[in-house]
């Protein structure tokens, strides 16, 4: 074990080369809070049935714009408190029986994969009959996770000759339609993995300007008592 | 007049009131003359440069990690059920959580930056050079003993990177002759890192070490004050002095005039460090990895394991050494080797001259040749072997980022090695008799 270890370690790494490339970037931008709302909602009427976001709690949705009320009326299931986490009922032992493995939980998952990752996860699914769920992702070759907006984005095949993905049924979304709604749904979950990111920025600029005043001072003090050093 | 009187015997009683208590602590314990001998009385050559600003910053990076690390402990939990939650609960609910967590983080980084800025300083201007080896050492010891910090709290944070990072790591040890294997399972306390390497490390981090380091800069300092800074031009000012007061002519009193230039290098030094924590706390992945943000899988290895950057030139040494047999311990040696070799400078240095400022270009040569391999073996240790593909058959198609590395580990080496030569051979220039600007 120890030397398969070591070995794996000492060993050039194989590249994952049959995931494509990520070229396109998330639209990303925690200032807009309609997006973030609209991608929170999306967030726990799908997502939210497998994946948990234990570390996130409902109130602090309140960053985000919405007040506790509409936290409690529009996006609460039936018994959890406001104050609670973003819990899920899936059993996990159940869930790696249907699946193969367990849904990971969400609450930080932009800052393990990158949010231009997630966005593209989100719109590459395609059609795979040769996958147990019948679906397959193109940025996560043989993913245990079944499509589960596919009535919202339709169904996509692989080209195999232009490793493009082409939409053979419509669903109910327009692609442009579905790519915002993914870019919103993208945008919160940047949100969630670190909530107070917007608000350490503008903490960091009243830092600033105050070190700033601070070498203005400490460079007269030093001059003052240096000038007799020759 | 009568108010002027009784002011004035107000004023008088609280003089004397305050000397008095100076004069009962004096008389308990040597305040007074240890503020004299490391502060006001304390004579630093009065050339110090940019250089020189790394060993109080180096100081303030320390403060800052145990305060920040005090209330770090409040919240933490080592324990592999629930660690990696209680960081994401610091990050999120414990008020103010995300900026302390941000600046130990952050500090772990900045502390090797000023480390390693400091231990420069101290190779071009020699000043490891006699009478200050003892300092030298314990400098050597605090930059083993920070390696094993940084380690051990890397575990804790429990992602995926602390998780197959101290695995890798421990498993290094096993590669020892004999008693390697029962040597890495002691360190964990298990047969793979589980929730009791967790808990040894956690102590490790937050006493065991802190304490020897603690101790390891006490010496350093004691040892400093007591032999007196060196300075660029590497000339002792010692030599020159008053011959009334005993003052050296070059020195200054370490307070108030380097206490004030520090600050200026302080107030800089946290700028840098607020820009970092507050807008870019993951340095594009080198301060924080994103695979750190995967609690610990036991089952599930990384597809690239890679240290933080401040270890990567030793990792990529490791890497460097092709094993012998199947044995990987030659990689293993190397790379302690190449931690420890800074230790044997004081004596592998015949240079008649201490500082750059009067080396001649071989010894510059060779020092910069050092430094170009030491940065691209940090740059190849962040990366995978085979990042730049491979060479032709007629290399016998190896790596050429492996080949990069072993001649970058070549170089490294024989800086040391052939030092002893180089530094005797090299043509210096005259040494000023007094410090210049």
């Amino acid at each position: 074990m120890k030397h398969i270890l070591l070995s794996l370690l000492l060993l050039p790494v194989l590249a994952l080369a049959s995931e494509a490339e990520i070229t396109v970037k998330a639209p990303v931008d925690l200032s807009d809070h309609e997006s973030l709302q609209r991608g929170a909602k999306t967030f726990v009427n799908y997502c939210l049935n497998c994946h948990s976001a234990n570390y996130m709690r409902y109130n602090r949705l309140q960053d985000i714009g919405l007040s506790e009320k509409q936290i409690k009326d529009n996006l609460l299931f039936a018994g959890d408190k406001v104050g609670d986490t973003m819990k899920v009922a899936i059993d996990p032992q159940d869930a790696k029986k249907w699946f193969g493995a367990a849904p990971p939980d969400l609450s930080v998952e932009v800052r393990a994969r990158g949010a231009d990752w997630l966005y593209a996860y989100l719109r590459g699914f395609y059609k795979d009959d040769t996958r147990p769920t019948g679906w397959n992702n193109l940025v996560f070759d043989k993913v245990a996770m079944p499509h589960v907006l596919y009535e919202l984005q339709g169904v996509q095949t692989l080209n195999h000759e232009t490793h493009a993905l082409e939409i053979v049924k419509p669903g109910k979304l327009s692609p442009a339609e579905y790519n915002a709604m993914v870019g919103d749904l993208t945008n919160y979950m940047a949100f969630m993995s670190e909530p107070a990111k917007q608000s350490r920025k503008y903490i960091g600029i009243v830092v600033l300007l105050f070190l700033g005043v601070m070498l203005v001072l400490a460079k007269k003090i030093k001059a003052e008592y240096w000038k007799d050093i020759k | 007049m009568t108010d002027q009187k009784v002011s004035a015997t107000a004023s008088g009683s609280t003089g004397s009131g305050s000397s008095g208590l100076l004069d009962w602590v004096d008389a308990r314990f040597p305040l007074t003359s240890n503020i004299k001998n490391h502060l006001t009385e304390y004579y630093a050559p009065k050339n110090f440069n940019f250089w020189y600003f790394f060993g109080s910053l180096a100081l303030l990076v320390l403060v800052m990690q145990i305060v920040t690390g005090i209330f770090l402990t409040m919240h933490y939990k080592p324990d592999a059920q629930e660690a990696f939650a209680s960081v994401e609960y610091i990050m999120r609910d414990v008020f103010g959580g995300n900026i302390i967590r941000y600046m130990h983080s952050t500090g772990a980084s900045m502390f090797f930056v000023v480390v390693y800025l400091h231990m420069f300083r101290g190779v071009i201007y020699g000043s490891y050079r006699t009478p200050r080896e003892l300092i030298w050492l314990f400098g050597v010891g605090i930059f083993l003993v920070l390696m094993g910090e940084a380690f051990f709290g890397y575990l804790l944070p429990w992602g995926q990177m602390s998780y197959w990072g101290a695995q890798v790591i421990v498993n290094l040890f096993s590669t020892i002759p004999f008693i390697g294997p029962d040597l890495s399972e002691w360190l964990r306390g298990d047969y793979l890192v589980s929730d009791a390497t967790l808990n040894r490390f956690f102590a490790f981090h937050v006493i065991a070490l802190p304490l020897v380091l603690l101790g390891l800069v006490a010496v350093h300092l004691i040892a400093l004050h007591e032999v007196g800074s060196n300075n660029p031009d590497g000339v002792e000012i010692k030599k020159h002095k008053d011959k009334t007061t005993g003052i050296p002519l070059d020195g200054i009193p370490f307070h108030p005039y380097y206490t004030v230039k520090d600050l200026v290098g302080v107030v800089v030094f946290l700028m840098v460090f607020t820009a970092i924590v507050f807008f870019a706390p993951e340095m594009g992945g080198y301060f924080l990895e994103a695979n750190n943000f995967v609690p610990a899988d036991p089952l599930k290895t990384p597809a690239h394991i890679a240290p933080v950057w401040y270890f990567t030139p030793y990792y990529s040494i490791l890497r460097a050494v092709p094993p012998i047999g199947i044995s990987q311990f030659p990689g293993v040696a190397a790379m302690g080797l190449s931690v420890v070799v800074f230790a044997f400078l004081p004596w592998l240095d015949k240079s008649p001259v201490r500082s750059i400022r009067y080396r001649g270009n071989l010894y510059k040569g060779w020092l910069a040749a050092f430094v170009v391999s030491f940065v691209i073996l940090g740059y190849l240790g962040t990366l995978p072997a085979d990042t730049w593909g491979q060479f032709g058959a007629w290399m016998g198609k190896a790596d050429r980022a492996t080949v990069v590395a072993r001649i970058c580990t070549a170089i490294y080496f024989l800086f040391f090695i052939l030092m002893p030569w180089y530094t005797k051979r090299d043509k210096t220039k005259a040494m000023p008799e007094r410090v210049t600007h």
